[in-house]
């Protein structure tokens, strides 16, 4: 029985170091190859012992692949690939190649120049890593080797994220990595067509939120930059060096230009300026508006948003400052962060999540005297505000999509496993599709029953074509004919041609029946009887009486034949090919009744 | 120097070529003209290969066929056809039977035998959907003859089977062009079976070429719209095609449920309303499903009459809005939904903190549905479609449903407040504009005024003025949103100062709208003290009038408040009512009794009075025949003297006293010009005196010109008045030329031209010449023989007595008139600061101006600049491009250009005029005469420029050049 085999190394019930092995129809193909945020320690990467002890990957993986450039979905590339050692392909888009290194060589250094680890991959590691990697366009084909291909789509969350599609033979599966189903400033919507998969692997972060349209989100978000702007205020932004960055950047860049505003908007350097330059390159990765207006302005090229320099902190009247690390525990953002608080003029807002323990979470969550660090206290007298911009799909987009690509089942990973139970739940009793969610390690295996396509000659086709009327897609209909199997492909052909190409010679099966008459005449009288009585009921067969005597009906002989022991019974000897198998019988019962009594 | 040989060379040989080629070409055409189909014979037959016959039936196929010999050339096409064996040639042939047979006056029966049978014996396939179509085009020229739609029914019924798809699409086509409608008909004719056409196509609904599916179900759209009335089996089958694998197929579908559902809409209404839901939401994608379902949702709300069944419709209506928001399995409210209970509350948003928007009730797991019936929140994904044109076309469906259900319109105003923000500034127009279409079903709440006040600060002037719009019809619920809004608008003001006039408007239709919410807002908004006199505000800020217009007219009808007003407020008024009279109204204020009462009542209560005052003056005038000329000339001057008081005073019936003043003024220059001494004197001492006559004649022609095409709403009587007063101030000219001019020569070519427009007259209003009874024309048109066949000087003589003899015709009003005008807004004039710019360069000039009643602006207005102080005295005519012309209201234009001047030798300051012209053209307007109606009006026609009418004041800019940098 084949069968389709997903176990998930990372992401399994869990955020954080995706990657999903899966075996398809005998290829092993590994989706994702991230690394855990939360830990420091071995479980920081996903572990690859479980493909082989010992040996190279290579022998064991057919391709490696990679949704998008976020760490928890390539961070332990290099570590998997120079370190556990792996030279077979790496695909990804061109935008997550591009930008996949520089994340890697920032998260290397943090690692080890700050935290000063041993054993970590190097700079040269990541780049031989990279080498392997083969980049792919959306929506098109790659020939991984002669069975096994993929394709990309389009799945919105950051610039070059890919929902995959594997494919061998008949089978496939879809991998959706991270995608957003509504479209933000920056990137579209993600978008699949019905390729009915035969399993899909998708992510479920917010398997348990319907969102607010984010209009509203927007809206709040500008409204509260904009008042505090007007009053003379300075907004701080703690943001993460890509994707929501430049999403934010392009909303406040659009508002500014849209009101005509003068004030200040400043973006802290460094890793931002090489991304925002790979942003300006992959204008097709966006969405229709920056498309649109590409050739005018290339909207990545900010008009009113400059670099900052660390003396702009002191300057007077409003500005908008967007500065690094995006949960205030170090860099430039708290530094600025300790330098404003003071002013209940001044407008800190955190764009997303922060881990307990920084200064993030902390005044989130109302605290408004902190303790820094050398015991002095700091009174937070700015306003705090919250504002969420996710780019993961809810749970209607979830099922939006599921809806979307009509597959067999579906396999959740990339959640927490509670909020995954009621998403399968939901699943399973709304869109009528088996749903599974592995834990880490756990294997699921999927019985499929993949099509098998056989070729039919043209010639065959067309004599069945000639002799029904048309085809009707309710009714089976029966065709004759012999199938070869031959080199792993598979045709039907018509029986002569098979023989032929075998070689074989033709053999005949027939049937041959005697029926006792009773009759008293001539064999030549009693074929001709016969003849005249088979003439009559058949109406629609050919009936032809011999020169010899016999009858024919059809491809069917009958001969009348005077058995030596009773003159007075007559035998007929019956005979028919295989073929004719239904008519022969017929005919034998028919002959068995009798002769109906001549008129004398 | 080389290769600059090798060009010319070449170029020349070029040259050569080309002419050679024209030769040939030129040669061609006159052969074969005479026979076409003897040319395409002879072509034919000498072709060689299946490529060379191509070729001649694709230059054939360049001309067009007479119909006479049509017949011929099918007959040829025929013959070759059946010689032919290259499939594409057989093509092209059976692609020109189907163009020959639409040609007019061709009846394409005498062929359809032919074709029939050819195309048994045909076997290629593409040949083969070619004849189809060519059927198709016979079948179509054929309406009425039922047994030869019988003959190409069956014939598609027959090929149907086909394998290829074209084949089976092109029959499809046939098939829905062509089926027979009554039943009955089809029995009688021929005893042929009776064919179900619907149930033929049907049945390829599950065709397995998704082009073959499309084909079937637009066959069926096509049955409908031929008046076949579809079956109810149907509604089922396009359901089940709405999940079809191929996008065009499920559109195709939407459009059938559509129709099939108008036809029954007793059955279940809910239904289909459901599954056009859940495709809404599975193919947003596509901006066409909008605007379709769109009007398909309101007309099944409009034809329900049962009170059960509305509810259900309309509960299902808002569920399309509906979007249950949970995070973390608890149910969370949305923004909309904090909003309104805030306000409800009436508390504000206190600490703005992390998790305020915390979700707070358990949501039972088993009761959420993620997809349930689809409808939910159709809109709200297409509103937060990528595609802006989806989001536009759901806008559009929105404002649709909201214009035919109030509920609904209260719901989705927070959606459509929401799109004031979208990234692409024309959805956000859209969404304004559709707000004031909805805003008599609505009253803002405070959190959406403050939305959408938050706009005004765009950079774009569209933006902010369709605001403005949106603001003037809009219902405020509490005196804190008048306030809100006031203060924005203010704000606006000073970042836009060019909003001035919008502004003020908008404030006008605010005020006059919400007098008692504006009325405890006046102390503070004229900041009044009860014990202290404050400092006079400055009265040439224009936010200080902005304030004033807004409480004026609350004032309007409100009686206590002009008791909050101080002193200075009260100078400020008769100030502002003698120089914004537009914006400020008359109001009843307790210190001034006396003007009130004159002002206001009259308004109301002299409405019919000088209705009837003016048709007395008009009447009076028609005694004019029996005056001595002194009498006359006194009795018209009076009358227009009359009118134009009237106009001034009673705006409504301005049109119609300049209209009428104007004819009279024309008639009175006539006489005066008759009354001349000089027609007594002898003709050598004409020459210095003549002035006022011709002078005469000519203002006679500017003002015909001025009645015919500067007011809205003249109809064909008036034409012919206008053109008869013309032709009258021709005479006039001819006259005065023939007395002024010796020699006969330049006379000659005068009177024939004269006689030539007669004749045109005559023509143009031969249906309205009994009205012209005893007049000029009548007249002359008893002695048209003679005058043509007199000499000059005779002709003269002859006019002049008539223009003596005719007699005056009455000019009967029409219903409505109004005269065009335009205000130049920008730029103002009487600047001391001048433009500058460098000489040599270009500068542009931002001009923004309204035009009211005016036809076709796009065509019509034009800019004129003139410099008047420079010696030059140079002209310049600007055409404004369609786009700069907005259409704010009906009867209203308004025409926002920029204007570019340049000079090279130009070293002073001076001023130029800008001045908006009206550009007719009277043989663009002729074409609307009775006997060519229905004829339209080619574009050549009205391209053409005949003349100019200045039509608004000018307006004088200074403009100063820098010199050129060196």
């Amino acid at each position: 029985m084949p069968e389709i085999r997903v176990t998930p190394l990372g992401a399994g019930q869990d955020v954080g170091r995706s990657c999903i092995l899966v075996s398809i129809a005998g290829k092993n193909v590994m989706l994702d190859c991230g690394m855990h945020m939360g830990f420091n320690d071995d479980r920081r990467f996903p572990d690859f012992s479980y493909i082989t002890q010992s040996g190279r990957l290579t022998d064991f993986l057919d391709c490696v692949i990679i949704s998008h450039f976020h760490l928890d979905h390539c961070g332990a590339l290099p570590y998997f690939s120079e370190m556990v050692g792996y030279d077979g392909p790496i695909y990804m888009t061109h935008p997550t190649q591009a930008i996949c290194p520089i994340l890697l060589e920032d998260y290397r250094k943090i690692a080890v120049d700050k935290k000063g680890e041993a054993n970590f991959f190097t700079s040269q590691m990541i780049k031989d890593c990279m080498k392997k990697v083969v980049a792919v366009h959306l929506h098109q084909t790659v020939q991984v080797d002669d069975e096994l291909e993929i394709k990309a789509y389009y799945a919105g969350h950051v610039l070059g994220a890919a929902m995959f599609q594997i494919k061998v033979g008949s089978e496939s599966v879809v991998y959706t990595g991270d995608y957003n189903m509504t479209p933000d400033r920056h990137l579209g919507a993600a978008w699949i067509d019905k390729c009915r998969p035969n399993l899909l692997i998708t992510e479920s972060t917010y398997a348990t939120t319907i969102r607010d349209s984010k209009r509203c989100r927007e809206r709040d978000f500008l409204k509260k930059v904009h008042e505090t702007v007007e009053r003379g205020g300075k907004v701080l932004i703690p943001v993460f060096a890509l994707g929501r960055a430049q999403e934010l950047c392009i909303l406040l860049e659009t508002f500014w230009e849209r009101m005509n505003l003068k004030v200040p908007i400043y973006f802290s350097t460094g890793l931002t300026e090489k991304a925002n330059h790979y942003y300006k390159l992959f204008i097709p990765w966006t969405n229709q508006k920056i498309r649109k207006t590409f050739v005018q302005r290339n909207m990545f090229e900010f008009k009113h948003i400059k670099a900052f320099d660390r003396a702009f902190a002191d300057n007077p009247g409003p500005m908008v400052v967007f500065a690094t690390p995006g949960m205030l525990h170090a860099g430039q953002s708290l530094q600025i962060f300790r330098k404003w608080a003071g002013n209940e003029k001044n407008m800190v807002i955190m764009p997303g999540y922060c881990v307990q323990g920084t200064v993030g979470h902390k005044i989130l969550s109302g605290q408004r005297k902190l303790e820094m660090e050398g015991r002095q206290v700091l009174e937070v007298k700015m306003q705090v505000e919250y504002m969420s911009f996710s780019a993961h799909a809810d749970a209607k987009g979830i099922m939006q999509l599921v809806g979307q690509a009509e597959p067999e089942s579906v396999l959740l990973v990339h959640g927490e496993a509670k909020k995954m139970e009621f998403l399968k739940q939901k699943i399973e009793q709304e869109l009528r599709v088996s749903c599974s969610m592995p834990a880490n390690g756990e294997t699921v295996t999927l019985p499929t029953s993949p099509s098998i396509p056989v070729g039919i000659s043209l010639g065959l086709l067309k004599r069945e074509m000639a002799q029904g009327l048309v085809p009707e897609a309710k009714k089976p209909r029966l065709l004759h004919g012999a199938l070869i199997m031959k080199d792993s492909n598979f045709r039907l052909v018509s029986s002569e041609q098979a023989l032929k190409e075998l070689g074989l010679a033709e053999h005949q099966l027939r049937f041959t029946c005697r029926v006792h008459l009773h009759d008293t005449r001539k064999e030549q009288e009693m074929a001709l009887r016969v003849y005249s009585h088979l003439k009559s009921v058949l109406k629609d067969h050919c009936v032809q009486h011999l020169p010899d005597g016999s009858v024919t009906v059809e491809s069917i002989l009958i001969q009348a034949a005077a058995p030596s022991e009773d003159p007075s019974t007559k035998v007929l000897l019956v005979s028919w090919t295989y073929q004719d198998e239904e008519l022969g019988s017929f005919l034998t019962s028919l002959l068995k009744k009798g002769l109906p009594q001549a008129p004398s | 120097m080389a290769a600059h040989l090798k060009k010319r060379v070449y170029e020349e040989f070029t040259k050569v070529v080309q002419q050679q080629q024209e030769e040939i070409a030129t040669k061609k055409l006159r052969l074969t003209k005479p026979s076409k189909s003897a040319a395409l014979h002879i072509d034919l037959c000498k072709a060689t290969s299946p490529a060379d016959a191509l070729q001649y039936l694709l230059q054939f196929a360049r001309k067009p066929v007479e119909a006479e010999s049509v017949e011929g050339v099918v007959r040829i096409l025929l013959e070759h056809y059946y010689k032919e064996n290259d499939p594409s040639v057989r093509l092209k042939i059976a692609s020109l039977l189907g163009l020959l047979s639409k040609t007019a006056g061709f009846s394409p029966d005498c062929i359809m035998d032919d074709a029939i049978n050819i195309l048994q014996n045909e076997k290629s396939h593409q040949v083969l959907a070619q004849l189809l179509d060519t059927l198709l085009a016979i079948g179509t020229k054929l309406p009425e003859n039922q047994a030869i739609q019988m003959r190409l029914v069956d014939v598609a019924c027959k090929h149907l089977t086909d394998t290829s798809h074209g084949v089976r699409n092109k029959c499809l086509q046939l098939l829905g062009n062509l089926g027979s409608l009554e039943k009955s008909v089809r029995k009688d004719a021929e005893g042929l079976a009776a064919r179900d056409v619907q149930k033929i196509i049907g049945d390829y609904f599950s065709d397995q070429d998704p082009r073959v599916r499309t084909a079937a179900i637009k066959a069926m759209l096509q049955l409908h719209e031929r008046g076949l009335k579809l079956h109810q089996t149907i509604y089922n089958q396009a359901c089940k095609l709405l999940s079809d694998d191929y996008e065009q197929v499920r559109s195709a579908a939407v459009q059938l449920i559509w129709v099939v559902s108008q036809l029954y809409p007793e059955r279940s209404v809910f239904s289909h309303l459901l599954s056009t839901c859940y495709v809404l939401v599975q193919e947003a994608h596509t901006p066409g499903l909008w605007t379709s379902p769109g009007p398909w949702l309101v007309r099944n709300q409009a034809t329900q009459q049962e009170g059960s069944m509305e509810q259900v419709s309309s509960h299902f209506l808002e569920q399309t809005l509906d979007k249950k928001l949970m995070s973390d399995l608890r149910r969370k409210r949305t923004a909309h939904e904090r909003a309104k209970e805030l306000y409800s509350s009436g508390e504000f948003s206190s600490g703005r903190k992390w998790g305020d928007d915390a979700p707070k009730e358990e949501v039972d797991t088993g009761a959420v549905n993620l997809i349930e019936s689809g409808a939910c929140g159709a809109f709200v994904h297409g509103l937060e479609d990528e595609m802006y044109e989806v989001r536009i076309a759901a806008v559009e469906a929105l404002c649709m449903l909201a214009q035919s259900s109030p509920s609904f319109a209260e719901k989705c105003l927070d959606f459509l407040v929401d799109m004031f923000n979208d990234e692409i500034e024309e959805v956000r127009l859209q969404s304004i504009h559709t707000m004031r279409k909805i805003s008599n079903n609505i009253t803002l709440r405070e959190d959406q005024l403050d939305t959408v006040l938050a706009v005004l600060e765009d950079s774009s002037r569209d933006i902010r003025e369709a605001l403005h719009e949106l603001l003037c019809c809009t219902n405020v619920s509490t005196k804190e949103g008048i306030h809100l809004a006031l203060v924005e608008l203010l704000k606006n003001l000073t970042k836009y100062p060019t909003d001035r006039d919008s502004i003020w408007k908008c404030l006008k239709f605010l005020g006059s709208r919400h007098p008692t919410l504006v009325l405890p807002l006046v102390p503070e908004l004229l900041s009044t003290h009860p014990f202290f006199d404050t400092a006079e505000p400055d009265m040439d800020d224009p936010a200080y009038i902005a304030v004033l217009v807004l409480i004026f007219n609350a004032a309007k009808t409100c009686p206590t408040m002009p008791a909050l007003f101080s002193d200075h407020t009260f100078r400020h008024y008769a100030y502002l009512r003698d120089s914004l009279s537009h914006l400020v109204p008359a109001l009843r204020l307790p210190g001034r009794k006396l003007v009130s009462s004159a002002v206001s009542p009259s308004i109301i209560s002299q409405e019919d009075p000088s209705q009837q005052f003016l048709q007395q003056s008009l009447e009076r005038v028609y005694s004019l025949q029996h005056l001595d000329p002194q009498g006359a000339q006194e009795l018209l001057e009076f009358t227009i003297r009359d009118l134009q008081r009237l106009g001034e005073l009673q705006s409504e019936l301005a049109g119609v006293a300049d209209f009428s003043a104007t004819y009279l003024r024309c008639q009175l220059l006539l006489i005066k010009a008759l009354q001349e001494k000089l027609w007594n004197v002898a003709a050598p001492l004409y020459l210095k005196q003549s002035d006022l006559a011709s002078a005469a004649a000519k203002q006679i022609m500017e003002e015909t010109y001025k009645m015919e095409f500067m007011y809205s709403g003249v109809e064909n009587k008036q034409v012919v008045i206008i053109h008869h007063m013309r032709l009258q101030a021709k005479a006039l000219q001819l006259i005065v030329t023939a007395r002024t001019t010796r020699g006969l020569d330049p006379l000659f070519g005068m009177c024939e031209k004269f006689l030539q427009e007669v004749d045109f007259f005559q023509r143009y209003f031969i249906a309205d010449l009994p009205h012209l009874q005893d007049s000029f024309v009548d007249k002359l048109l008893d002695l048209m023989p003679r005058l043509m066949t007199s000499k000059p000087a005779e002709v003269v003589k002859i006019l002049q007595t008539m223009l003596r003899q005719s007699a005056f015709l009455h000019l009967p009003l029409p219903e409505q008139i109004h005269k065009a005008s335009a205000t130049i807004i920008e730029p103002a004039g009487e600047s001391d600061n001048p433009l500058r710019f460098t000489s040599g360069l270009v500068v542009a000039l931002d001009v923004d101006a309204t035009l009211e009643h005016v036809q076709d602006p796009q065509n019509t207005v034009k800019v004129q600049v003139c410099r008047v102080l420079y010696p030059d005295g140079q002209a310049q005519m600007i055409h404004p491009k369609p786009a700069d012309f907005r259409n704010p209201g009906p009867g209203r234009h308004r025409l926002i250009t920029q204007v570019y001047l340049s000079h090279t030798a130009w070293t002073e300051a001076c001023q130029v005029e800008v001045r908006l012209l009206l550009a007719y053209n009277s043989s663009a307007r002729i074409p609307k005469c009775p006997w060519m109606e229905g004829g339209e009006v080619s574009p050549q026609v009205e391209t053409n420029i005949e003349g100019t009418i200045p039509f608004s004041k000018p307006v004088k800019v200074y403009i100063m050049p820098k010199p050129a940098r060196r």
